[in-house]
């Protein structure tokens, strides 16, 4: 692990992010009850749950897209609300790879660096890792679905922003693409970044992720060590646990099991 | 340069290089120019392309920004993850998507009307003609922002520009007919009036009419707006309510906008 000196000396101080009581309704439907997660520096934390649990509006929260109905998020010992600023320390790969059809990748790195404000020097081989460098000067509408995952896996780790925040990270992405990505998320957990990812590919969540929040309908059904959630589940791997979990969850307290997941939430 | 510079400069270089606005653009090319080789001389060809723009920049103008809105969703919420603030944001989308079309407007109509020599020949009429236009498509552009960030849905918000289109393009002046023969008996110069300025087609129609001189195509309601403000006046009042309709819509779309969720 870095020392916290050598992380400040690569101009990335360690952000701990913490999400505490968010809730958020969409008309009668609620989305995220009384959320808390807290998401530490130099860890790659797993968000995982069913369709429709409430991982991206989480992810939304975060990042400002999505203003929940109660509770905050409290960003390098500051309350964001409103504001901002704090997001130029957050690099983020949304779920689907969409940008204007007719700029170049490499429009869209100079319109991100310009947005941003970015002074710093990119990261230069990033595009080589990804093989993309000689498809960045073509225009987006011309590049393939994986081509476009690459390009968005990119924009997110090119500011060497000290919080990712990646959303299906590897979905799209060939095995190879998925395992330069992987290779880097844990490069980047190695220089104290703070990773929150989503991903229903759980044979590759299990090989990089250090702590697990596991969402249902909207609750933290668990949050704690990704080896804390399969003790706890009696499971030898992420899927098998999460099904456990979740069986246990939709038969309800009569089961017997639930006080345990609730003390697992806790 | 400001956040909301910068999005302009490059949503604009993307815009402009889209199907649709390059296609606007050869559309006014191509009508502008047939109508001068077929219609004479500027100042008859001038009226009819009047008509081609009051029909022609509303759709398109709402039609296109909706659509461009939702089909730039996921990159809108992109940009909205970085260090911004939603309100730049929105100027830059805005202005990012209402000056191409804007250009491609007054280089479709305005090339070929220079090029017959509109600018010694008609120059006022020429003038309040494109700038009739270059208004119009602010206007509509603003209404079809608030239309993409009032209704989520993609489909239902594009049968929502289309009804914003038909509503004020066609529906509202047959009201307005229907209104002014069924209360004949009434005086009706005020209300009359006061539905013209609800309604941004017939304003630019005002603007652009009265500087062509072409009264006879005003309409009724025109013609008492006219009448009560003369050439003037009117057309400083007109040109001010259609600013307010770039105004209003554009605040209304920007207050949805802050409040959405992505």
């Amino acid at each position: 692990m870095t020392t916290a000196r050598e992380l400040r000396d690569l101009g990335a101080d360690p952000v701990w992010v913490r999400i505490r009581g968010v809730s958020k309704r969409y008309g009668r439907r609620t989305v995220l009850s009384d959320v808390d997660v807290c998401l530490r520096p130099g860890r790659v934390t797993a968000l995982l749950g069913p369709n429709g649990a409430g991982k991206t509006t989480l992810i939304g929260v975060l990042l400002g897209l999505v203003r929940p109905d109660g509770g905050e998020v409290e960003f390098a010992g500051r309350i964001v609300g409103d504001e901002y600023a704090y997001r130029g320390q957050v690099g983020y790969m949304p779920q689907l790879p969409r940008f204007p059809e007719n700029l170049s990748g490499r429009d869209l790195f100079d319109m991100l660096d310009d947005v941003r404000g970015f002074r710093g020097e990119p990261d230069a081989a990033l595009s080589a890792s990804f093989e993309l460098e000689e498809e960045l000067d073509q225009p987006v509408r011309a590049l393939s679905g994986g081509t476009l995952q690459k390009l968005n896996a990119a924009i997110a780790l090119r500011y060497h922003a000290p919080v990712l925040v990646l959303d299906e990270p590897t979905a799209g992405l060939d095995p190879v693409a998925a395992a330069t990505l992987r290779e880097r998320i844990l490069e980047e957990r190695s220089l104290g970044r703070t990773i929150v990812l989503s991903s229903h590919e759980l044979g590759s969540v299990e090989r990089i992720a250090d702590d697990v929040v596991f969402l249902v309908d909207g609750r933290v059904l668990f949050e704690g060590e990704a080896g804390d959630l399969l003790s706890h589940s009696g499971e030898a791997d992420l899927e098998s646990a999460m099904v456990t979990l979740l069986r246990r969850h939709r038969r309800g307290p009569g089961s017997g099991h639930a006080a345990d997941d609730a003390e697992g939430a806790a | 340069m400001k956040a909301w510079q910068k999005v302009t400069r490059y949503e604009l270089r993307d815009v402009a290089r889209t199907r649709a606005v390059v296609g606007y653009g050869l559309f006014f090319l191509a009508s502008t120019w047939g109508l001068l080789r077929l219609g004479g001389g500027v100042e008859r060809v001038l009226p009819s392309l009047v008509n081609v723009t009051l029909l022609t920049v509303p759709l398109v103008s709402v039609v296109v920004s909706t659509v461009f809105l939702y089909e730039s969703r996921a990159f809108t919420a992109l940009l909205l993850s970085q260090p911004v603030g939603r309100d730049d944001l929105f100027r830059g989308l805005y202005l990012g998507l209402t000056l191409p079309l804007i250009g491609a407007f007054l280089l479709g109509a305005g090339v070929p009307l220079l090029g017959a020599g509109a600018a010694t020949i008609a120059p006022s009429a020429t003038l309040a003609v494109l700038f009739g236009g270059v208004l119009l498509t602010a206007a509509f552009s603003a209404l079809g922002f608030l239309v993409a960030f009032s209704i989520r849905e993609p489909s239902r918000g594009l049968v929502g520009a289309l009804l914003v289109w038909l509503g004020l393009t066609l529906v509202y002046d047959g009201l307005v007919l229907g209104a002014s023969h069924a209360l004949a008996a009434y005086p009706l110069e005020r209300p009359m009036l006061a539905a013209m300025l609800g309604n941004p087609v017939d304003l630019a129609r005002l603007i652009m009419l009265m500087a062509v001189d072409a009264s006879v195509l005003l309409g009724y309601t025109g013609a008492v707006f006219q009448d009560f403000f003369g050439s003037a006046v009117g057309f400083t009042v007109a040109a001010g309510s259609l600013l307010a309709w770039i105004v209003l819509p554009y605040r209304l779309a920007r207050g949805r906008f802050r409040r959405m969720d992505f």
